[in-house]
């Protein structure tokens, strides 16, 4: 029924009714006890018996499906048991107002991307409801449907279309969509000829465009350069705000979240766990996230963070200078690791990132060069120096890599530290910046612009450690 | 007073073709048979030529295997105007199946980001299936027009020409209905991929496309009678050319075939679409 056109008389007289303040409380979207299942392990052969059994009890027996009794909590730590059936997503219930901008956040596997799945009506659920009014459109990628081989112009209406426009609709603000995607230069030109942040930008432009009631975006934020994704960023909420559109938006990005969003919720392992207002929403899942801050910074892994290349020990991490660990200590981390990998050149990666998953940097060191690295234990001491991080709490994503190319092992957030502050002068508050480097001044002191009375050095407010 | 246009539930109508919406999606419809007809000859030097290349030259080559070493009879037509005519009808069955039988898999990319009626790519390859057939059968006209005047009497035009439509229908439901069956059950059971091209290739055997049913041997008259398909080619056949065999029982059986295989094709296709996602 979506985009249906004869919906639209209902839909403006549902709007009159909001104005009127008669329906307040009738929501855009309303989602009820919404539940989906999956299968865990190989789909397709050997499937058929499997079938035709559930089919046969269910509709013919009229029992419950015999597969989903073993249906657990969606924890994917645990190791799954072949055919196991998992609640993706289970009982969520939510209403959203229009013009509601809802932030939807969790970990990777927490069920966002499935919500989002069956709101643009990709999957079907398994159990519940959607009700929503309006025309709702998803940008779950940019540029679906593309095809290499069209042009620009082409495309724009291959993916319009697809999006739900209408041809007109598209011819009409063709010139607006390619002024906003800036590569006019390109319109008569195979798609395939572009590179990938064109095809992006193009993508995008064409979303952009699109005036539906409800807009359901996932993380399309996450490509594109820095400008073009502030550009983005600008444009949804250009959209939200003054066209008081219905937004859900998905994102591991808290800063994009934080300055989008107004309400948020939090999946944990398929349930909703929190709701309420966005901030609240971070810090409970920052809160919730299993690996933020230890206390004693020391961190032992089992067989947890291991895999067919690299098993990582413990790692530890501590202050360089002193005993606390603040701005102006330095980081000393140490990772202990067992290498199972011998004769390569082998690199260890990190990035640090913000408690907003801002990447601070990313830093890589090739311990082991011209095909030369060993089997065994080894451990890696990174020294990241005093005087560049700012207070905050840090999560580091690690990495190890062959020939800088090739990835042997990945875990985000496989652990997270806090750098404490240190007042400046009087005044005790964070100063804002990710990172606070020691800047020293000077400053020439002229009377009557003639003679130089002083000069003085002045420090960073750190003290006697950058004096020169 | 519910004003909610979009509802979302786990189940949904089987039979239920939301015509209204596809109707509403008409320009993507139109879309799609553009990108399939374009992207077919992009960077080719013949371009929209190829779509006639092939069939003149299939005829060519039956015309050398079956008509001359073989010596399979054309029932006394001249053997270019039966073979064309056989592989131009044939074609589009082919080609309507062919296509739609791919629909989820080659699709899985779309159909994993956004939310349109699925039945857009069928009905899709079918329209862009019928222009390649209007082009081959542009070029069979013209080569039937040629033996016409020039006064070959085997030929024999008749009333049943009216009817031409009709075939072309069938094919087409047919050929749709096959196709969305197929492409249902690969989704789950890929194997059936590697069964459909020669699939294709036996079952033009099973049909009079390369003979006239009256060269079939009594005792196997039967099974190629059972096929739905035979009424069609032979018809066509027999509208254009006057040779063959026409009956209203088998264009009735071949129209019964079609409604059935249609209605199974719709429930198999949106019991798949609901989830497909999900096992692709």
């Amino acid at each position: 029924m979506k985009n249906n056109p004869t919906n639209i008389g209902q839909k403006i007289s549902g709007l009159n009714f909001f104005k009127n303040g008669m329906y307040m409380s009738q929501p855009i979207i309303k989602i009820e006890n919404l539940g989906k299942l999956y299968r865990l392990g190989e789909v397709g052969t050997g499937t058929l018996s499997h079938d035709l059994n559930r089919w046969w009890k269910t509709r013919i027996m009229g029992k419950e499906d015999p597969y989903s009794i073993i249906g657990t909590i969606n924890d994917r730590t645990q190791a799954a048991k072949k055919g196991e059936h998992v609640w993706a997503l289970r009982d969520i219930n939510l209403e959203l107002q229009e013009g509601e901008v809802l932030g939807i956040i969790g970990k990777n596997g927490a069920g966002k991307s499935t919500l989002l799945k069956i709101l643009s009506q990709v999957t079907s659920p398994s159990s519940g409801r959607v009700r929503a009014r309006g025309r709702m459109a998803s940008l779950l990628e940019v540029g679906t449907g593309f095809h290499q081989e069209m042009t620009g112009r082409e495309n724009i209406y291959m993916n319009g279309t697809i999006m739900g426009m209408r041809k007109r609709e598209i011819t009409s603000k063709l010139d607006e969509i390619v002024d906003f995607s800036g590569v006019a230069k390109y319109l008569d030109t195979p798609v395939k000829r572009y590179s990938s942040g064109m095809i992006v930008r193009l993508g995008f432009a064409i979303a952009a465009h699109l005036e539906p009631e409800i807009l359901v975006v996932d993380e399309v934020l996450a490509v594109g350069d820095a400008e073009f994704q502030k550009k983005a960023i600008g444009k949804m909420q250009d959209v939200s705000k003054s066209h008081g559109r219905t937004v859900l938006f998905v994102s591991h990005n808290m800063a994009a979240v934080k300055s989008l969003c107004k309400n948020g919720i939090v999946l944990i392992n398929g349930y909703k766990r929190f709701e309420g207002k966005i901030s609240d929403a971070i810090d409970f899942y920052q809160d919730n996230n299993v690996l933020i801050t230890n206390k004693n910074n020391y961190w032992e892994f089992g067989n947890d963070a291991e895999n067919d290349n690299i098993r990582v020990n413990s790692i530890k991490i501590t202050p360089i200078n002193g005993t606390v660990l603040d701005i102006g200590s330095g980081v000393r981390i140490e990772i202990d690791f067992f290498n199972k990998v011998k004769d390569i050149t082998e690199d260890l990666t990190f990035e640090i990132l913000t408690k907003d998953d801002v990447l601070v940097f990313h830093h890589g060191f090739v311990f082991a060069k011209d095909r030369n690295s060993k089997q065994g234990k080894h451990k890696i001491t990174a020294f990241i120096p005093p005087d560049l991080l700012n207070a905050n709490i840090y999560s580091m994503n690690l990495f190890f890599g062959q020939s800088q190319r090739y990835l042997l092992f990945r875990r985000d957030r496989i652990c997270a530290f806090e750098v404490e502050n240190i007042p400046l002068e009087s005044n005790m508050a964070v100063l804002p910046g990710i990172v606070r480097p020691a800047v020293s001044y000077t400053l020439d002191y002229h009377e009557n612009n003639t003679q130089t009375i002083t000069k003085t050095i002045l420090t960073d407010a750190t003290g006697d450690r950058c004096q020169q | 007073m519910n004003t909610y246009n979009i509802d979302i539930k786990p189940k949904k109508h089987l039979l239920k073709i939301n015509f209204k919406e596809i109707w509403f999606y008409r320009d993507l419809l139109y879309m799609f048979v553009k990108r399939s007809i374009i992207t077919v000859y992009k960077q080719t030097i013949l371009g929209p030529i190829w779509f006639i290349v092939q069939p003149i030259m299939t005829t060519g080559m039956y015309m050398l295997v079956f008509g001359r070493i073989a010596n399979i009879s054309t029932d006394g037509l001249p053997q270019i105007l039966f073979y064309l005519s056989g592989i131009v009808i044939w074609n589009y069955f082919h080609e309507c199946f062919n296509q739609t039988a791919h629909t989820f898999n080659q699709n899985a990319q779309i159909f994993g980001k956004v939310y349109f009626p699925r039945l857009i790519i069928p009905f899709a390859e079918v329209l862009s299936g019928l222009i390649k057939f209007f082009i081959q059968l542009a070029i069979f006209i013209i080569i039937y027009l040629y033996f016409l005047y020039s006064g070959n009497t085997t030929i024999q035009p008749n009333w049943t020409l009216a009817l031409v439509p009709v075939y072309i229908v069938l094919m087409a439901g047919i050929g749709l209905a096959a196709g969305l069956i197929f492409s249902s059950l690969t989704t789950k059971y890929r194997d059936l991929n590697h069964l459909l091209t020669f699939g294709i290739q036996l079952l033009m055997y099973a049909t009079p496309v390369i003979y006239p049913v009256s060269t079939v041997p009594e005792k196997y008259k039967i099974f190629i009678q059972a096929n739905p398909l035979t009424p069609v080619l032979e018809g066509f056949k027999y509208a254009f050319l006057g040779a063959g065999h026409f009956s209203w029982q088998a264009l009735a059986y071949s129209g019964g075939f079609m409604t059935i295989l249609l209605f199974m094709g719709i429930i198999i296709f949106h019991q798949t679409e609901r989830n497909f996602i999900d096992t692709v």
